[in-house]
């Protein structure tokens, strides 16, 4: 079907022209969304698009490279509280603060890519969680990082006193550094590097032997993961405008996790697909559960009689448990696996 | 007064490894990390506190009941959520595993409500004796060190000259082989998911004594635990059982001197651990074949 004639159909940015066509359609979708969507969505929007930045950088290491991180928290909030303090206590512009966050966040992500030298599976993955739990405790005792408190954002000024203030404004900024960063990665996973990750997460020990170094492959791939993360906490930090230590924990690593594997791993479209899926139904659909019609008022009836009301917030956990326990036992590739097959299908319709 | 913080990281120590033994059991037999341990412990407290508070039953009847409870989640888990994934990655078993946690905490949430509750044992910690040099040891920890022991024995005798442990560690070992002697493998990872399920609910039960019941207070517990099994190398029971101890240990004696890095600091010695000694303190390390 998807047959590859010469090296260069491997290496080039769009498969097709078809897809070079929905591409663009899609992205000047993205930058007139302002005139169909109503304004106060656009709160949710940056939210999503701060995500999708997390879950691509995220899906680079998981899914590309094969290691497993449960400390991606503490990357964003290296991001979120580096960009921040970088510009209220050193008086740097955004435009350097962001990009420096980030480095900060590849630098902590190279120095937890060092175990992963040694580490593999469950040992890895609690060298991740230790790691994520550190940096929480630590901005959250330290008065340097505003402590309990938390952090006010200064304003979002690009520079020439061209200050952003509405969430739409934002919006633009967060949209061209995610299509940025998404192009990036996409790059990225065709080229030399990317293959390198590739060979990595089918076998480290066969990709030592055909010549990839694993040291430097290995502690890049958290590097480059934890980069985007810091990236993204850092607009994060500003989508919210006020944050403390507390959404930094276990949990936040868990569901970004969540993103990339309901998305589908090892690739670039399903990690935007699960950020988006995930998103919504955390910061909106979930949250004002009682207000679905239908379900809203039969689930506060089932509260009433079985359960707690004041406990119905709890439906977010449980929809989501339920979500990562049946996507991995009826769907293991996701969303994107679900899309494969519906391509597969028309083409072959009448078969 | 350095006894009395030996003493008492011991018997937090011996908690930890009893915790730690049941995320063990289940590894060593299906190498699954078992990312909701803490919360099925959590939900099998949770039903001992109701028939205590709410049908107000005598405490020995909701202990029963919850360790009843707790070897049907076990068992439930097990047949519903990893039996039907057809041949998971390691990552699709922890994502499987910690859909479990996020459900279960959940459903807990939803029933009894976010805040704290008071859950007693009948060993309190304010009964205390007298060792020899002034050193006190309270009902709490002599307890512990009780079930902890007696729980060693237990696990020494059943997996050296039970059937059905020795059924447990060849499943370990070679699964196909396994199945091929005529060992019900999964009959055998039911087993351990009722058992693990119900060892870590009488851990969960100790924690809940000494700390708050809330659908989240099992989280802290659960990560030293699983700290201390990873230590210890997941693999071994004693192992754990001396990874738990140093845990215990090195907490207890920070949280002594630095008490605001006390949370962290077992982390930290964990991962330059693991650093050294990849596969942990007490195992092997197979090499993985290409």
């Amino acid at each position: 079907m998807d047959m590859k004639r010469d090296y260069y159909e491997d290496v080039q940015l769009f498969e097709s022209n078809v897809v070079l066509f929905w591409s663009v359609v899609f992205l000047v979708f993205l930058f007139t969304l302002p005139l169909y969507a109503p304004a106060y969505r656009f709160y949710l929007f940056n939210l999503i698009l701060v995500h999708v930045i997390l879950a691509v950088g995220l899906n680079i290491l998981v899914g590309y490279t094969g290691q497993i991180s449960l400390g991606h928290a503490g990357f964003f909030a290296i991001g979120a509280y580096g960009t921040t303090l970088l510009m209220t206590k050193m008086g740097l512009p955004f435009i350097v603060a962001l990009p420096l966050a980030g480095f900060i966040s590849a630098a902590f992500g190279f120095i937890l890519g060092l175990p992963s030298l040694r580490l593999e599976g469950p040992y890895l993955s609690i060298a991740t969680l230790g790691f994520g739990l550190t940096v929480t405790h630590i901005i959250g005792h330290w008065d340097f990082f505003g402590g309990r408190l938390g952090l006010q954002v200064p304003p979002l000024d690009l520079g020439f006193g061209f200050i952003l203030k509405t969430d739409i404004q934002k919006y633009y900024l967060i949209l061209i550094i995610t299509i940025f960063l998404v192009i990036s990665a996409r790059n990225l996973m065709k080229t030399r590097v990317g293959r390198a990750f590739v060979a990595i997460r089918d076998s480290d020990i066969a990709a030592e032997v055909i010549g990839v170094n694993l040291l430097i492959y290995k502690t890049l791939s958290f590097a480059v993961s934890a980069f985007y993360a810091g990236i993204a906490g850092g607009l994060f930090g500003f989508v919210l405008g006020f944050f403390n230590p507390e959404p930094f924990n276990l949990i936040l690593s868990i569901i970004f996790l969540v993103m990339i594997v309901v998305g589908g791993l090892g690739s670039i479209a399903g990690a935007i697909m699960g950020a988006t899926l995930i998103t919504i139904l955390q910061y909106s659909l979930l949250k004002n559960i009682q207000e679905v019609p239908y379900l809203g008022p039969f689930l506060v009836d089932v509260s009433q009689r079985w359960f707690t009301v004041i406990g119905l917030e709890n439906m977010n956990n449980i929809v989501l448990g339920l979500i990562m326990i049946g996507i991995v036992i009826f769907e293991p590739l996701g969303m994107y696996g679900i899309w494969i097959r519906i391509k597969k299908y028309w083409r072959t319709w009448p078969f | 007064m350095y006894g009395q913080l030996i003493i008492e990281g011991l018997s937090i120590g011996a908690c930890y490894a009893v915790f730690g033994i049941a995320v063990v059991i289940i590894y060593k037999t299906s190498e699954v990390i078992n990312f909701a341990q803490g919360e099925m412990a959590m939900i099998s407290t949770f039903v001992a506190y109701h028939i205590l508070n709410v049908y107000g039953w005598p405490f020995w009847y909701a202990f029963i009941g919850a360790c009843v409870f707790a070897v049907l989640l076990g068992l439930f888990i097990e047949v519903c959520f990893l039996r039907p994934a057809k041949n998971p990655s390691v990552l699709g078993l922890i994502v499987i595993t910690l859909g479990a946690e996020m459900l279960l905490m959940g459903l807990a949430g939803w029933k009894w409500g976010g805040e704290q509750k008071d859950f007693s044992l009948p060993f309190s910690f304010h009964k205390t004796h007298e060792l020899m040099g002034g050193l006190v040891i309270n009902d709490w920890s002599i307890a512990v060190f009780v079930m902890a022991a007696v729980l060693m024995i237990f696990l020494f005798v059943f997996f050296r000259y039970t059937k059905l442990g020795v059924a447990m560690r060849a499943t370990q070992q070679n699964e196909h082989a396994a199945r091929i002697m005529g060992i019900k493998v999964e009959r055998v990872f039911s087993f351990a998911w009722g058992f693990s399920s119900l060892i870590g609910a009488l851990a969960g039960m100790f924690f809940a004594a000494r700390s708050t019941l809330d659908p989240a207070y099992m989280m802290e517990p659960f990560l030293r635990a699983f700290a201390a099994a990873v230590l210890g190398g997941l693999m071994s029971i004693p192992g754990v059982v001396i990874g738990g101890g140093i845990l215990g240990l090195l907490e207890n004696f920070f949280g002594f001197y630095w008490p605001a890095w006390k949370p962290i600091v077992a982390f930290l010695v964990i991962v330059l651990v693991l650093c050294i000694r990849p596969s942990g303190l007490f195992a092997r390390h197979y090499e993985k074949k290409v």
